[in-house]
């Protein structure tokens, strides 16, 4: 923790994308006193913020308002802003989702929480079909401002129905930018930056990180933060060996970095904070400096983000490659309710060092699984 | 025994805007064939508005029988003036179901020249539910439609020119040639799509409609009272988006019109075969909203019924959901042969073509002469070919046009425009930077 503390302090003192100084530097040149900030509190107060600045802004999902939101995400802003702007909508993703749409083709910037995002598929044929698609059926005339936000990927002991990690199946399409934060920083940066958007934003949260803190420069609070979309930021230096990962994953790479640390190789952990459009300069300048590839992700292997981060860096960086790109993914099958199951269907910091010492040919391969 | 209803317009014979659950009334139904749908008998002939006790008390109406209301006004003015139109509107009615029934013939022409490709869904016959409807709007007001779209963009003021360009795909279309016929959306004229599944355009409707009460209630822009029409088919009316909007537009007292286009069939399969209850104007109170059957092949009727349903949704009281019973002439789409209508159904409808009727009216009542109708229609003529020329000579898209359009701002917003990040201008962070 104490590591990704002190990344995080020059972080924060720059611009968040400039490569991360060594750390000596960061004890002599900043103080440690930076606020820390939930997850939970960077979106609710990114919420605040962008409605308070724009009224056009309204929220729609269930539970969004009187309930304070099914994760508390939305806490207090009902009572800010009333019911005309924060709506409770009946159990109709379809139809609200359409209703959220129709909006935003009529000026309006609706920010539509799903609760989880497995509910969007219900309302899936809105996001693709009237959404993303609509900016290049109407040629340029009706653009779509509108942000569908929502938990993403396994939570704890939920089932195979609430846990299916959806970055894969919206990033393929195009019309759509796709965000999956990680950090406090990342919430509030890119949650403002996509409700300012003016194209459909598919945002990836996550649920067990609502609740994790991370420490805040000043310039994370200030209200016009934001952070630009398809840039990914590189969390940790390193020369031996790129990891690649968004959301949760991001920590468990970062820890998983900190084992190598110990048996001398320096990972270079990339949080990609955007999925589409894919940071593939950043990857792959990576890739050059560190000859080797890891990528994680939650989510299903076969499509999945690793298989096109792979392909990516294949066509733009193969001569670069100096062993095979790992992928490290959830497991090939629907997600598994008991508790030691789901934690073998779901990448540990484990899997990670394993993978990272196979591409340095510190290990052999393991047998590929059932 | 149909035309006995058709000929006496001046009198509605809708079923009236209440919000009570009607019983069918059999006293004064015209006896049918069974291959009619039942709709066929739901045409109520009494006037009466007031029917038995509803069975929902807490539901208040402040709706008036369109029927009672036209009585009154027959009563009150037993002279000159039982007309529903004017002159001039009525030339404008006409005018504009010959431009749908033109265009539409010249479609299919050009769809078996090869020009058209593609999925092409034709309109003929049910002309009068968009020009009953569409042009009672203002231009802000929304029209959502399907992928039977043509017509409705043709009376909502897209011109025919635009269209045929679109249809042809080239880059002078209404959208560049990148959408097609089932996708013709116009941002001057309000012309929210073209949605080729059936069902989806029904809750961007309701999102449009949503809009103008948050302009209004919000925004604070007093003087927005924008309506929107949905417009979308029987087999629709089954789908769960249609019953989930129904329910948030009545919920929200959304100013919004539902239009069902009744033609009794989806491609291959009626209406009758596919839905438990086919009466579909009674889906309207049980969510409460009023539920109307109109006779869809009679322009004037469908005009009376939408200038109600449209005041209503202006004034703020909710949506209304409105069953037209029209027919289209043609298969559901042009590559449909058509071998599952029975001959008499279609010569049935085709005997109540609405062109006609409006015609037969006009003439009989002195309102138009033959010759200045004969006008009319060879104006158009020479409109559409006009059009069909201007399509020819238009030229395809250019290969750049590929890529152009996916996004409104490719960059995204974290990313200014002179390509630096906004959030390193010390100006955005201190929030007065201009964005």
């Amino acid at each position: 923790m104490w590591g990704i503390l002190r990344q995080k302090v020059v972080a924060g003192g720059g611009s968040p994308l400039v490569r991360i100084r060594p750390a000596i530097s960061a004890l002599r040149s900043y103080s440690s006193a930076s606020k820390e900030m939930t997850v939970r509190d960077a979106l609710n107060s990114a919420l605040d913020e962008e409605m308070s600045a724009d009224p056009k802004v309204f929220l729609m999902g269930e539970e969004v308002g009187e309930y304070q939101g099914a994760y508390k995400i939305t806490k207090g802003l009902l009572d800010k802003y009333g019911p005309e702007r924060v709506l409770d909508t009946p159990i109709t993703e379809a139809g609200f989702t359409g209703i959220g749409v129709g909006a935003a083709y009529y000026g309006l910037k609706p920010v539509v929480e799903f609760m989880t995002f497995n509910f969007s598929m219900q309302a899936i044929d809105h996001i693709i079909n009237s959404a993303a698609k609509s900016n290049y059926m109407s040629a340029g005339q009706i653009n779509v401002p509108i942000v569908f936000r929502g938990p993403n990927g396994a939570a704890a002991g939920v089932g195979a129905q609430h846990s299916h990690c959806y970055a894969a199946w919206y990033s393929s399409c195009p019309g759509l930018k796709v965000l999956a934060p990680y950090s406090s920083e990342d919430a509030r940066g890119l949650l403002k930056a996509a409700i300012r958007d003016p194209d459909p934003v598919v945002f990836l949260e996550n649920e067990l990180l609502y609740g994790e803190s991370f420490p805040v420069s000043a310039e994370v609070l200030d209200s016009s933060f934001c952070l630009p979309i398809g840039k990914a930021k590189i969390e940790r230096e390193g020369k031996d060996v790129t990891i690649t990962a968004f959301s949760k994953m991001v920590g468990l790479s970062l820890k998983a970095a900190d084992i190598l640390a110990k048996e001398g190789i320096r990972a270079e952990v990339i949080n990609l904070r955007s999925i589409r459009p894919l940071d593939r300069a950043t990857i792959n300048a990576s890739v050059r400096k560190t000859n080797r590839l890891v990528t994680v992700e939650e989510g299903f292997p076969q499509h999945g983000i690793g298989a096109e981060i792979c392909t990516s860096v294949v066509e733009e960086s193969f001569g670069y490659l100096d062993a095979p790109v790992e992928r490290i993914t959830g497991a090939d099958v629907p997600m598994p309710y008991a508790a030691n199951l789901e934690r073998l269907a779901v990448p540990q910091v484990e899997d990670i060092v394993r993978a990272a010492k196979r591409a340095c040919y510190r290990s052999v391969p393991m047998a590929a699984a059932a | 025994m149909s035309s006995s209803t058709f000929s006496s317009m001046n009198t509605i014979k809708s079923s009236c805007f209440t919000t009570e659950n009607h019983s069918l009334n059999p006293s004064s139904i015209i006896p049918t064939s069974s291959f009619l749908v039942s709709t066929h008998k739901l045409r109520f002939n009494t006037p009466t508005a007031n029917s038995p006790p509803c069975f929902i008390k807490n539901r208040q109406t402040h709706i008036v029988a369109v029927s009672d209301v036209k009585q009154k006004q027959l009563k009150s003015t037993p002279s000159v003036g039982n007309l529903l139109i004017t002159k001039e509107e009525g030339l404008e009615l006409y005018e504009d179901m010959i431009l749908g029934r033109t265009f539409e013939d010249m479609c299919a022409q050009m769809y078996y020249r090869g020009k058209m490709f593609g999925f092409v869904h034709l309109y003929n016959g049910q002309e009068a539910v968009s020009t009953g409807f569409i042009k009672l709007l203002k231009q802000q007001d929304c029209v959502v439609s399907t992928y039977r779209d043509h017509v409705h963009a043709l009376s909502k003021g897209v011109p025919a020119r635009e269209v045929m360009s679109e249809l042809f795909g080239k880059t002078t279309g209404c959208v560049r040639g990148q959408g097609g016929s089932m996708h013709m959306f116009s941002k001057e004229h309000n012309l929210i799509g073209g949605f080729a599944f059936i069902g989806e355009g029904i809750p961007i409707a309701t999102g449009t409609a949503f809009t103008s009460k948050y302009n209004r209630e919000v925004l604070k822009q007093a003087d927005c009272d924008h309506v929107t029409l949905a417009f979308f088919g029987d087999g629709t009316c089954n789908n769960g988006q249609f019953f989930e909007c129904l329910n948030m537009a009545a919920l929200w007292k959304l100013p919004i019109v539902f239009v069902v286009e009744n033609n009794l069939w989806a491609i291959g399969m009626s209406h009758e075969r596919a839905t438990s209850d086919p009466e579909i104007w009674k889906k309207g109170p049980a969510f409460g909203m009023p539920g109307v059957h109109v006779d869809g092949m009679d322009v004037l009727k469908v005009r009376e019924v939408a200038k109600e349903a449209v005041a209503r949704a202006r004034r703020g009281d909710g949506p209304t959901l409105i069953e037209c019973e029209t027919y289209r002439f043609r298969g559901h789409s042009l590559a449909d042969p058509d071998e599952l209508r029975d001959p008499s159904e279609k010569a049935h409808y085709a005997a109540r073509d609405p062109i006609t009727a409006l015609k037969k009216y006009m003439i009989e009542n002195k309102l138009a002469g033959e010759a200045e109708l004969k006008a009319i229609e060879k104006k158009i003529d020479e409109l559409v070919e006009e059009a069909v020329e201007f399509a020819d000579a238009s030229p395809h898209p250019d290969r750049s046009q590929l890529l152009q359009n996916v996004f409104a701002d490719p960059k995204g917003f974290g990313i200014g425009p002179d390509g630096r990040y906004r959030c390193e201008d010390p100006k955005f962070t201190q929030g007065t930077a201009h964005v």
